[in-house]
């Protein structure tokens, strides 16, 4: 098993979601962050006083998935997320050693 | 003959009363409680809220007294205390067709607001108590000798009861805004700034908050300025007009600025703008014409607008809200183009010894007004410089102006009253 976490653009999400969910992945967690990696933020002006905006707003998801999975899934959200632009964001995938469901106590691919 | 009541003017004047309460409570509250960060909605709120409490009493008790009895040239007398002959009754000195007594609740409207413009400055560091034994203090030693000059029976600057420096200030351009905007930088260069300011971003939290109170500065400013008239007379639809024109003008002014030199015209600025106008057309209004009110408004928001922009930044006190910025500059500007405008046929203030009207500004021809307006400007500098410095030294040495570098952190919100705005 593994867990996908996917930073991405707000305007991103639905796009994201949809081919995820055609992709045959029905589970996920949501998030409003914020963050910056290479892209810079922008400038507000108040009465005069300049303040920079370095973090920006992003959502972060994040899944766990079966291992035969994870390229689907990854496929799935670089086609729906991608606009080209710095910005766009980053998936992480790290390994995941165990999954229970707490209402019945499934272990592993079955609590997926 | 005896004394009349118009049933319009005081109809007019207890509307017009009830506008410039709700100019304090909520359109002041909201428009600074939009300008600080969250963790101080609140405090900020409560600081205006208090005076519509704490101010009312004080008139009640003796401060109406201060300002308006018969007493000298500088301070009221002792006459009225506890209300003492405010009845139904007009007074012909101050306004022969209303009530005594709709005069006074007209009055106490200025006296709440004023102190209250100056939270703008000492806005998220100041103590709740400290705050209010300034105000009290400062109702006392600041408003009331200047409310006593401008507007009270014998003052020194007061045009239409006789003072030896006639000075013309409608509605209150000396009395409220150059004497609350000038302690205002008093309170930001004593307090010191904000912790963390000004590196770390303090943006308003929610610009929409300010644009709700804003507007309801810019309709009750109608009776702020209108019901300086003191009647429902073609004098009060000419403050009106004139108030109205100035505040366009000066939002246009602000946001045009902004757009030069930013590329950008803020919400923000547009109804900073607004506000400005309004301050700067306040000792004018009962005395130019609308042309000349376009003009004062567009040099208010120009005005202010670099003041807060670019002399606030070149000099780097911590006004936090822009107390002096806006009131300060915009009410002193407001009180000197009140003595190049000022138009006999709009309001025949002064007259010779026949009853016929004398020119009353510069473009009439009365060069000397000028110089009176600026006499009665510096006076009120004078009297809120001193003031404000005395009234700090005696709160920091007795109970301290400012909270704990830890509650600042902290927030007012949760250190001075115990609750939080958003949950």
């Amino acid at each position: 098993m593994k867990k996908l976490e996917a930073i991405i653009r707000p305007s991103r999400f639905e796009p994201v979601k949809e081919a995820l969910l055609e992709a045959g992945i029905d589970g996920m967690t949501v998030s409003e962050v914020r963050g910056h990696g290479r892209q810079k933020g922008h400038t507000e002006v108040y009465r005069g006083n300049e303040y920079v905006i370095d973090l920006l707003p992003k959502i972060k998801l994040e899944m766990v998935v079966q291992d035969s999975q994870v390229e689907l899934a990854v496929t799935a959200i670089l086609n729906s997320a991608r606009t080209g632009k710095i910005g766009d964001g980053k998936i992480f995938v790290s390994p995941v050693e165990e999954v229970i469901r707490i209402r019945n106590e499934d272990r592993g691919d079955n609590a997926l | 003959m005896p004394p009349h009541i118009d049933s319009g003017d005081n109809a007019w004047m207890l509307v017009s009363s009830a506008l410039v309460l709700m100019m304090t409570g909520p359109g002041l509250a909201l428009f600074y409680g939009g300008l600080v960060r969250k963790k101080n909605v609140l405090a900020t709120m409560m600081q205006s809220f208090a005076l519509m409490a704490v101010v009312t009493v004080l008139w009640a008790v003796f401060l109406f007294s201060l300002c308006f009895a018969s007493g000298n040239g500088v301070i009221g007398g002792f006459g009225n205390l506890f209300l003492n002959g405010v009845n139904g009754a007009p007074d012909p000195d101050y306004a022969a067709t209303i009530p005594l007594q709709t005069y006074m609740i007209y009055q106490l409207m200025f006296a709440i607001i004023t102190p209250a413009l100056i939270s703008g400055a000492f806005a998220e560091r100041m103590k709740f108590s400290a705050m209010l034994v300034f105000t009290i203090l400062w109702s006392v030693i600041v408003y009331a000798p200047m409310a006593h000059m401008v507007w009270g029976k014998g003052g020194l600057l007061n045009a239409s009861l006789g003072g030896k420096i006639p000075t013309l200030d409608f509605a209150g351009g000396t009395v409220v805004h150059i004497t609350s905007g000038v302690s205002a930088l008093v309170c930001a260069l004593y307090m010191g700034k904000r912790v963390g300011f000004p590196r770390t971003p303090m943006q308003p939290h929610s610009v929409v908050l300010s644009f709700i109170g804003a507007c309801l500065l810019w309709v009750g400013w109608f009776g702020f300025n209108a019901g300086s008239a003191l009647a429902a007379n073609s004098l009060a639809t000419s403050a009106f007009v004139a108030t109205h024109f100035a505040a366009a003008a000066a939002a246009l002014g602000w946001a045009g600025m902004e757009w030069i030199r930013n590329g950008h015209p803020s919400v923000l600025g547009g109804i900073s703008g607004a506000v400005a106008g309004l301050v700067a057309i306040t000792p004018a209004s009962g005395f130019v014409g609308p042309m000349a009110a376009l003009v004062i408004g567009l040099a208010a928001g120009v005005v202010c607008y670099l003041m807060v922009a670019v002399v606030k930044s070149r000099f780097g006190y911590d006004d936090s809200l822009d107390a002096f910025g806006v009131h300060g500059a915009g009410g002193t500007l407001g009180a000197l183009l009140t003595g190049v405008f000022a138009k006999s046929w709009v309001n025949a203030v002064f007259k010779d010894a026949k009853g016929n009207a004398l020119p009353s500004g510069l473009l009439e021809g009365n060069a000397g007004q000028l110089m009176n307006q600026a006499i009665g400007a510096a006076i009120a500098w004078g009297l809120a410089i001193v003031g404000t410095l005395l009234i700090l030294k005696i709160v920091d040495a007795t109970i301290g102006v400012r909270v704990t570098e830890e509650e600042e952190l902290q927030g007012l919100d949760l250190s001075q009253h115990g609750e939080e705005a958003y949950n």
